[in-house]
């Protein structure tokens, strides 16, 4: 049985990335290197209003002054910012109206990826806006949304469209000088989503974004916002994708979530940027700030994320409650393989009255890889009755992988419970051989285990994506999910 | 990035030059290391918050207070049987006092125990040892790891050597008392070295305490080794006043099918540092470190553990346990590491805190960092207060409610003490938790001793 199961191991730890196309589209660049030059430049192509450059700018000056961070559980080579490309874009020969104008080439891209971009896959019931490269390039169903008075649209015409939301709202929650990544974001992002919710609308469909770096030496920063108003309710996805490159490329976005009164956003990642080859070489670093704050009572907030892809991945999607009674929720399955890094996880910062948190997180460790949980959860003094649980479990399949957790606590008043959980351990031999004794295969069986695993944090997933995390966790760990 | 100003680690400097001819009665191998650590010493200073395994405590406002420091011993005129009297008539110890960090002994240095074992003066064992000392001095207590300990390596003189030979098995448990008693701002910087032999068995009680009202300052280092097969518990109870300052890094090196116990009782203090280092180096170890810390006013207790998995086939555990009233301050940090190839690693770890009052505040982090995969590893921390329900069903029966209050924080310690294998011991420490959960407990009359001078009293 042990050979089976070394040969199971050595299926899923050389398994091959099926999104690793490059879509041969033209494109425009804007010379390599950053600069205050730069940052004016992309300012300037995006024919932005004066306080977008002057925001820009200031982030500029800031990131100047800071260092990468080095605390993470990770082994980050240098990384030179000189080397890279900081705005890439399919070039547009005009303004598209229909889906007819868009690009076949891109088109077939977004097919080959099974995105809805297609306006006749409406039963779908999702609204897409998809980001390659740098650019927003179609958003679908946005008529349809504009009868409810939701906005959904790429980040840059809401700059131009909504500047006043954009003003009130943009760094609320991530502050330029937040990190090292967030500043750099703020000084050079390009694009990304724009979603707003009005008073008491439950949005009708899933909104979505796709994002996929296409295009080579090209460094892909984002920046999504979303605010819910009082009462409102929103489910959002995202997934992402890239070719398959032997050089790194860099992906640092921005993810600000604002949450009125009474209103929910759940937010789902499926991330699957390519991760490198079974050398390590190449693969997408994936550095995020993702934040949302519950600003008004009895709001909710609830991050998923099913994490399989890039070769290094710092991400800590954070929820402050705010609010009286509000909610934060988070989710994670984080798959590492090969030489794949990854220190992920939450903060919870409670700061209002009977507020409460889950975490769950799963983390699955296979081939040479090292994937740590990190994460927070903060009681401030009036947080009375605040209530946070946590677990973190972690499973290797492979003697040479790590699993670590970080779990920080800090509680500040004497009604409040905290409690934090943790556990690592290799798939139980007895697990296996129950399920052989029943006529299950060893590698039937180990893929039952996986999925059942990782079951609770799948099943929080919107149906869709819920598939199609299934079929990823079957993808990264091949040969052995049922 | 946060420094230290300057001033402190000069303040060091000038003192270690000052204590050069003092330094000269050690011996040669000590005063070698001694040398090492001090430049050691002068690059990394004393560790600041920008230090992960420092986050919590502040130590350059610890270090900034203008204490003494008694680099030749005082002559302090008391004889252990006028200060104390044991009033636990059934525990039988062999007492060794340790004063300021030195040895007070009238008699002799070094005490021949039956078997062959050997207690007394570090510094006069480091003579007359010299081998032991070659074998075991600075191999695990590393000062380039940490500033504290390159503190302690540069100053060091005097404190505790304990030996048991092979096959040695002590029936009375060895009780060190540290005392602290000056009438002016002391720190002191003693050293201890344990060497438990194979196949030995040993256990040791450390008291530690303050005699007189000044603050004080410990910055303690102690090497521990038990080699193959040897049995070593430590009881340590801390009970210092309100203005002492106490940081003491355990390092302990487990060889084969050894087994040790670590439990570490802190029932007062001003701000109590505890670093406990485990190596797990052969199959078979077993470990378990426990704790308790009760704390009220505006005491500071942490904690901070570091079991190492070197070899497989290992297990360990862990429980701190902790009680914070009125506006103490607690801290918690456990890190397990499992080397690769530690295959078949055990290791459980787990920090539960209650907080009585809204000002009390707690930090807890229990780490993992797993590089094996056939482990069994969990760790878990609660942060909560008693359960309310238990409360209102002992009320229901009849039971006020301060009595019942009283008997549910008694049953959250009890795990603790229910570890503690010398009878008379253990009873004697139910008894002082008891009363230091109704806050009764005097510093006079708190240890396994008893001061029968009350003027001290805090």
């Amino acid at each position: 049985m042990e050979k089976e199961q070394d040969k199971i191991l050595t299926e899923i730890t050389e398994n091959d990335y099926k999104y690793g196309f490059f879509t041969d589209v033209e494109t425009e660049f804007i010379p390599v290197g950053l600069s205050e030059e730069t940052v004016r430049l992309i300012s300037k192509k995006k024919d932005e209003p004066e306080f977008m450059l002057e925001f820009r700018l200031k982030a500029f000056e800031k990131w100047k002054t800071m260092k990468m961070p080095e605390w993470a559980h990770l082994k980050i080579p240098e990384i030179n910012y000189q080397d890279i490309i900081y705005y890439a874009a399919p070039k547009k020969k005009k303004q598209l109206n229909s889906l007819d104008e868009v690009d076949p080439e891109l088109r077939a891209t977004f097919d080959k990826l099974g995105i809805p971009l297609d306006e006749q896959k409406h039963l779908s019931g999702v609204a897409v806006d998809a980001v390659m490269d740098s650019v927003s390039v179609k958003t679908t169903f946005q008529d349809s949304l504009a009868e409810k008075g939701i906005i959904f649209c790429s980040f840059s015409e809401a700059v131009k469209e909504h500047p006043d939301l954009v003003k009130k709202y943009l760094a609320s929650v991530v502050p330029i000088g937040d990190n090292f990544f967030a500043a750099l974001n703020s000084a050079v992002f390009s694009d990304g989503s724009f979603v707003y919710i009005p008073k008491g609308v439950r949005c009708p469909m899933e909104l979505s974004t796709y994002f996929r770096i296409n295009a080579a030496n090209t460094g892909q920063f984002e920046r999504t916002l979303i605010v819910a108003d009082e009462g409102a309710y929103v489910s959002y996805l995202e997934g992402c994708t890239a070719p398959m490159r032997d050089e790194n490329q860099l992906h640092a976005a921005i993810v600000e979530i604002i949450v009125e009164k009474d209103a929910e956003v759940k937010y789902s990642t499926v991330q699957n940027w390519y991760p490198g080859d079974k050398n390590g070489k190449g693969g997408i670093y994936n550095f995020v700030t993702k934040r949302g704050i519950c600003r008004g009572d009895n709001s909710k907030i609830s991050w998923t994320q099913v994490e399989t892809g890039s070769a290094i991945t710092w991400k800590y999607p954070s929820c402050i409650l705010k609010g009286n009674n509000s909610i934060g929720e988070f989710y994670s399955v984080a798959v590492t393989n090969n030489y794949q890094q990854a220190d992920t996880g939450t903060k919870m910062i409670h700061l209002g009255r009977n507020t409460k948190s889950t975490i769950v997180s799963k983390g699955i460790s296979a081939g040479k890889s090292q994937n740590s949980y990190r994460g927070l959860v903060k009681v401030m003094k009036k947080a009375e009755n605040s209530r946070n649980f946590s677990q973190c479990d972690s499973l290797l399949l492979g003697d040479k992988c790590g699993a670590h957790t970080f779990p920080y606590i800090h509680v500040d008043n004497k009604s409040s419970i905290v409690e934090h959980e943790a556990t690592t351990s290799k798939i139980g031999e007895d697990q296996i051989f129950y399920c052989n004794q029943r006529g299950i295969s060893t590698e039937d069986a180990i893929g039952l285990i996986v999925n059942g695993y990782a079951k609770e944090v799948i099943n929080q997933l919107p149906m869709e994506f819920a598939v199609e995390a299934q079929k990823l966790l079957q993808i990264s760990l091949e040969g052995s999910v049922g | 990035m946060e420094t230290i100003s300057l001033d402190i680690n000069t303040k060091i400097e000038e003192l270690y030059d000052s204590g050069k001819e003092a330094f000269s009665s050690s011996s040669a191998l000590i005063n070698k290391s001694r040398e090492e650590a001090f430049c050691i010493f002068k690059k990394s200073g004393i560790p600041t918050k920008a230090d992960e395994r420092y986050r919590n405590i502040n130590l350059e406002s610890i270090f900034r207070h203008n204490y003494n420091t008694y680099i030749k011993k005082r002559a302090i005129d008391f004889k252990i049987d006028d200060v104390f009297k044991c009033d636990v008539p059934d525990l039988e110890t062999h007492t060794i006092l340790l004063v300021n960090g030195w040895y007070h002994n009238a008699d002799e240095q070094l005490t021949i125990l039956p078997g062959g074992a050997v207690i007394g003066s570090f510094l006069e064992a480091s003579k007359k040892y010299p081998e032991i000392f070659e074998k075991h001095y600075g191999k695990i207590a590393k000062p380039e790891e940490d500033g504290l300990i390159a503190l302690n390596t540069s100053f060091v003189q005097d404190g505790i050597f304990f030996y048991v030979p092979d096959n040695v098995i002590l029936e009375k448990p060895v009780q060190i008392i540290n005392i602290l008693i000056s009438d002016e701002d002391v720190q002191t910087m003693p050293r201890n070295l344990f060497v438990v032999g194979k196949n030995a068995q040993a256990k040791i009680v450390v008291c530690d305490h303050t005699l007189s009202a000044q603050y004080f300052l410990t910055n303690a280092v102690s090497e521990i080794f038990a080699d193959r097969d040897s049995l070593l518990e430590i009881y340590r109870v801390q009970n210092e006043h309100n203005g002492s300052t106490q940081i003491s890094s355990v390092f302990i090196k487990q060889l084969e099918n050894s087994n040790v116990l670590t439990n570490t009782l802190t029932l007062h203090g001003g701000s109590i540092r505890n670093n406990i280092n485990v190596e797990l180096a052969g199959r078979n170890a077993e470990n378990q470190t426990i704790g308790l810390y009760l704390c009220d006013k505006g005491q500071y207790v942490d904690n901070y553990t570091f079991i190492d998995h070197a070899v497989p086939d290992c297990y360990s555990n862990e429980l701190f346990k902790g009680v914070l009233d009125d506006f103490a301050s607690g801290a918690f940090s456990g890190r397990i590491l499992v080397r690769p190839d530690a295959q078949n690693t055990r290791a459980y770890q787990s920090n539960n805190n209650i907080l009585l009052t809204d000002d009390a505040k707690m930090n807890t982090k229990p780490q993992l960092e797993i590089y094996a995969d056939d482990v069994k590893c969990s760790h878990g921390a609660t942060v909560g207060q008693l359960d309310q329900n238990a409360l209102f069903y002992l009320q229901s029966r009849g039971i006020p409610k301060k009595e019942a209050l009283m008997m549910l924080m008694y049953g959250f310690t009890n795990e603790i003490l229910s570890k503690i294998t010398v009878e008379p011991l253990k009873e004697r420490i139910s008894g002082m938790v008891e009363r230091r959960l109704r806050g009764e407990l005097s510093r006079c009359n708190s240890c396994v001793m008893t001061c029968t001078d009350k003027s001290h009293s805090c």
